[in-house]
C-alpha cells in the first residue's frame, strides 16, 4: 500500500466524518442542506478516488451519482420544498448542541473501537473506511434523532445512506448490482418522501412530526 | 405446452410483475380486483408446481432448496386468499367513499409489486439481491400503510419509513461486513455475495467480523420482523393501513425479514468460530414476547390489539429457531405457518367487522355473536386459535415449543409460559367483550365473504387433528436443514 493512495482515502474518509459532525450542528434548515450537499460531495470524491486507487471503473459510475443526485439535485430539490413550505427558519433540535457533539464523538470511538478490532486481517485501506463508514452511518442515526423536523430527518437518514456507499465501496470488488440499488433506493425513497410531504403539507400546513404525534390512534 | 416446460420460478416472479403493470392501467376496481385473484392465483399454482417439481441448479441469484419453498408456498397462498377478501374490502370502502377509483388502481398495483418483492426476497440466493427486495417490499407497504391519507395513517406511514428504513440501512451494513469476511476466502466479485457459495466456505470466514455482521443483520431484519424494542412501526403501521395490507403484513411480510435472519443464521452456525447466533435470538425472542404480553392489555384499538399478539408470536417463533435443534426448529416451522394463517384469518375477520361498525374501537364494538352470528363466532375461533387453546393448531406447536425448551433449558420456559399465559389472558379478556354481551353500534348486514377467513381456520383446526405424514416429514427435513 503506498503512501499517497492511502492518505488520501484516509483524507477523504476522514473529511466525511467530520463534515457529519459539521450536521450535527446545523440549527437552520437551508444551512443544513448546504452541509448534506458538501457531504455528498465529499462522499463522491471519495468514491472516486476509490475507482483510482482500486483500478474500478464502474465505481466512477457510482461517484457521478453521488455527485449529480445527491450533491446537486437532491439538495435543490428540498430547498424547493422548504421554501415554498417556508420553514427555512430555526430548527428546533430535541436535544442542545453541546450534548449531541459528545455523543456524536462516543459514537465515533465507539465504531473504531469496533470495527477496527474485528477487521485486524482486512486490507489497511478497507478496514479504515469501514470505521469511518461506521462513524457516518451512527451520525446520520444521531442526526435523525435530534431533529424534529420531518425535512432534518430526510436529510440524516440520506447521511446515513452515503456512510453505507462508503462501506460498499470500501469493500474492495463489491458487485456493482448493491451500489446502484443503492443509489436507485433514495430514488424511491424520495418519491415516497415527496408523497409523504405533499400529503403532511395538505392536512396541517406543517411538517413537524411533533404534530403528528398528536394523531395517535389510540386515544382513550 | 406441457407443464414441464413452464418455468414455476420465472412464473412465481413475472406473473405478479406483470399483473402489476396491467392493473395500473386496468378501469374499475371490479376488473381490477378479479386480475388482483387471477394473479395471486397463478403464483400460488406455481408454487404449488415448484413443490413437487425438481430443485433447479442454483444460479448467482435464484435458489430453490428445503427451507424457502416452505415460505414460498405459504406466502402465495395467504397471498391468494387476501386478494379475494381485499375483492369484498376493498369494494366497501368505495362504497363509503375512504378511497376513491385511482387510489384503488394504484392500491391493486402495489399489491402485486409487494408479491413480487416478497418472492423475490424468498428466492434470493444472493444476499445483496435479497436486500434489495426487502427494501422494495419496506417501500411498497410503506405506501400502502399512507393510503387513506388520514392524520394517523401518515404518521403511521412515517414512523414506518424512519424505522423501516433505518432497520434496512443496518441490514445492509450488516450485508457488507458479510461480504468483508467472504472476500479473502473466495474472491471478489459476485462470488462473495452468493449464499451457496457463503454457506459452502463459511467455515473459513473471519469470525469476529461475521460476528459483528450477524448483530447488525438481526437488528436491521430484526426491526421488521418486529421484535422488541424495535417493533414501534408495527402496531401503528397495522392499525392505520387497509386491513388487507395489515393481514399481509403480520402473515407474510414479517415472515420474509425472518427468512433472512434465518439465512443468516445458518451461516453463522457453520463457522465454528462465530458466537452461537441461537443465545441473541432467544433473548430477543423473549423480550418481544413478555413485552407484547402485558401491552395487550392496554389496547383499545382492535387491529392494534391483533399487531401486538403479531409481535408476541413472532417472539415465540424467534425464541423457537433460536433454541436450534430438529424439535424446536419443528416447532417454529410450525409455529410460524399457524401463525400466518390464523392471524391474516383473524385480520380478515376484524376487516369486515370494523367496516360494519365504523369503528375499530374495542369499546364501541359488543355482541358480535348475536348481530353477526358469522362473523363473530369465527372472530371467537381465530381468537382461540391465536390464544393457543386445543384442539387448534397453534396450541400444537405452542406445546412443542414449550416441551422442547422444558428439555434444554427449564429456566427459560419460565418466561416463556409466563407470556404465553399473560397473552392468552389479555386476548379472551378482550374477545369476551367484543364477541358477548349486549350488542352495540350498526346491525348491517356484512358485505363480503367469510369464505377466507374460514378456510384459514378450517386449516389451522385441521392442522391441530391431524399432520399429514409427508408434511411432518418435509418438516423435519426443513428443521434438520436449519441445525
Amino acid at each position: 500500500m503506498h503512501g499517497l493512495v492511502f492518505d488520501t482515502a484516509h483524507l477523504l474518509a476522514g473529511g466525511l466524518v467530520l463534515v457529519s459532525f459539521m450536521m450535527l450542528y446545523q440549527d437552520r434548515l437551508s444551512a443544513l442542506l448546504n452541509t448534506f450537499a458538501l457531504h455528498a460531495l465529499v462522499l463522491a470524491l471519495s468514491v472516486a478516488w476509490q475507482a483510482h486507487a482500486q483500478d474500478a471503473a464502474h465505481l466512477y459510475v457510482t461517484a457521478a451519482i453521488a455527485f449529480l443526485f445527491k450533491a446537486l439535485l437532491i439538495p435543490v430539490v428540498l430547498r424547493r420544498i422548504v421554501q415554498r413550505l417556508g420553514i427555512h427558519r430555526q430548527i428546533e433540535t430535541v436535544v442542545g448542541i453541546g450534548p449531541t457533539m459528545l455523543a456524536g464523538m462516543g459514537l465515533v470511538a465507539l465504531s473504531m473501537v469496533v470495527m477496527l478490532r474485528v477487521t485486524a486481517e482486512a486490507a489497511p485501506l478497507a478496514r479504515e473506511d469501514l470505521a469511518f463508514a461506521l462513524s457516518v452511518v451512527l451520525l446520520g442515526l444521531l442526526v435523525m434523532v435530534t431533529r424534529r423536523n420531518a425535512v432534518g430527518q430526510v436529510v440524516g437518514f440520506m447521511s446515513l445512506e452515503n456512510g453505507l456507499v462508503l462501506a460498499a465501496t470500501g469493500a474492495k470488488g463489491m458487485p456493482l448490482v448493491v451500489e446502484i440499488s443503492v443509489a436507485f433506493s433514495i430514488l424511491i425513497a424520495l418519491i415516497v418522501i415527496g408523497i409523504v410531504l405533499f400529503r403532511i403539507r395538505e392536512r396541517f400546513d406543517t411538517v413537524d412530526v411533533h404534530v403528528l404525534d398528536r394523531h395517535r390512534g389510540e386515544q382513550p | 405446452m406441457s407443464a414441464a416446460l413452464i418455468n414455476p420460478v420465472a412464473v412465481l416472479l413475472l406473473a405478479p410483475i406483470l399483473a402489476a403493470a396491467v392493473l395500473a392501467l386496468a378501469p374499475g376496481y371490479r376488473l381490477g380486483a378479479r386480475i388482483n385473484v387471477a394473479a395471486a392465483l397463478v403464483t400460488f399454482a406455481a408454487a404449488v408446481t415448484m413443490v413437487f417439481a425438481d430443485r433447479p441448479v442454483p444460479g448467482d441469484y435464484l435458489l430453490v432448496d428445503d427451507l424457502n419453498i416452505v415460505f414460498v408456498a405459504l406466502n402465495t397462498f395467504v397471498g391468494l386468499t387476501t386478494s379475494v377478501f381485499s375483492a369484498g374490502y376493498i369494494a366497501h370502502e368505495l362504497d363509503s367513499g375512504r378511497l376513491t377509483p385511482a387510489y384503488l388502481r394504484f392500491y391493486h398495483a402495489m399489491y402485486q409489486v409487494l408479491m413480487f418483492a416478497m418472492n423475490l426476497a424468498l428466492l434470493a440466493n444472493n444476499i445483496g439481491l435479497m436486500w434489495v427486495a426487502v427494501e422494495l417490499a419496506t417501500l411498497t407497504t410503506v405506501v400502502m400503510v399512507g393510503l387513506y391519507r388520514t392524520p394517523a395513517a401518515l404518521e403511521a406511514a412515517w414512523k414506518y419509513f424512519i424505522l423501516g428504513s433505518v432497520g434496512i440501512a443496518l441490514a445492509l451494513f450488516g450485508t457488507i461486513l458479510v461480504y468483508m469476511a467472504a472476500q479473502p476466502v473466495v474472491g471478489e466479485g459476485m462470488a462473495g455475495m452468493v449464499w451457496t457459495v457463503l454457506i459452502a466456505h463459511a467455515a473459513d470466514f473471519d469470525p469476529a467480523l461475521l460476528n459483528v455482521a450477524f448483530v447488525f443483520l438481526l437488528l436491521g431484519y430484526g426491526t421488521k420482523v418486529g421484535l422488541a424494542p424495535l417493533h414501534a412501526w408495527l402496531p401503528d403501521a397495522h392499525a392505520e393501513g387497509p386491513t388487507p395490507i395489515s393481514a399481509v403484513l403480520s402473515g407474510l411480510l414479517l415472515n420474509v425479514a425472518l427468512y433472512a435472519v434465518l439465512r443468516f443464521k445458518l451461516l453463522l452456525a457453520a463457522n465454528p468460530l462465530a458466537i452461537a447466533p441461537g443465545p441473541l435470538m432467544v433473548g430477543m425472542g423473549t423480550t418481544s414476547l413478555v413485552f407484547a404480553a402485558v401491552m395487550l392489555y392496554r389496547r383499545r384499538d382492535i387491529k392494534r390489539l391483533f399487531a401486538y399478539s403479531s409481535i408476541e408470536h413472532m417472539g415465540v417463533i424467534v425464541f423457537a429457531f433460536g433454541m436450534g435443534g430438529p424439535l424446536a426448529n419443528f416447532a417454529g416451522l410450525l409455529h410460524m405457518c399457524m401463525h400466518s394463517l390464523t392471524k391474516s384469518a383473524i385480520f380478515f375477520g376484524v376487516g369486515h367487522i370494523s367496516q360494519v361498525k365504523g369503528t375499530q374501537k374495542i369499546a364501541e364494538i359488543r355482541g358480535l355473536t348475536e348481530t353477526h352470528p358469522w362473523l363473530g363466532w369465527g372472530l371467537v375461533a381465530g381468537v382461540v386459535a391465536i390464544a393457543g387453546l386445543p384442539p387448534l393448531g397453534i396450541f400444537m406447536s405452542e406445546f412443542l415449543v414449550v416441551s422442547s425448551t422444558f428439555a434444554r433449558e427449564p429456566l427459560l420456559a419460565i418466561p416463556l409460559v409466563a407470556g404465553l399465559l399473560l397473552a392468552f389472558g389479555a386476548l379472551l379478556l378482550r374477545v369476551n367483550g367484543l364477541a358477548f354481551g349486549e350488542p352495540v353500534g350498526s346491525t348491517d348486514p356484512v358485505k363480503g365473504s367469510c369464505v377466507p377467513m374460514y378456510a384459514h381456520l378450517a386449516l389451522v383446526l385441521g392442522a391441530g387433528i391431524y399432520l399429514p405424514a409427508p408434511l411432518v416429514a418435509w418438516f423435519q427435513n426443513v428443521a434438520s436443514v436449519l441445525g
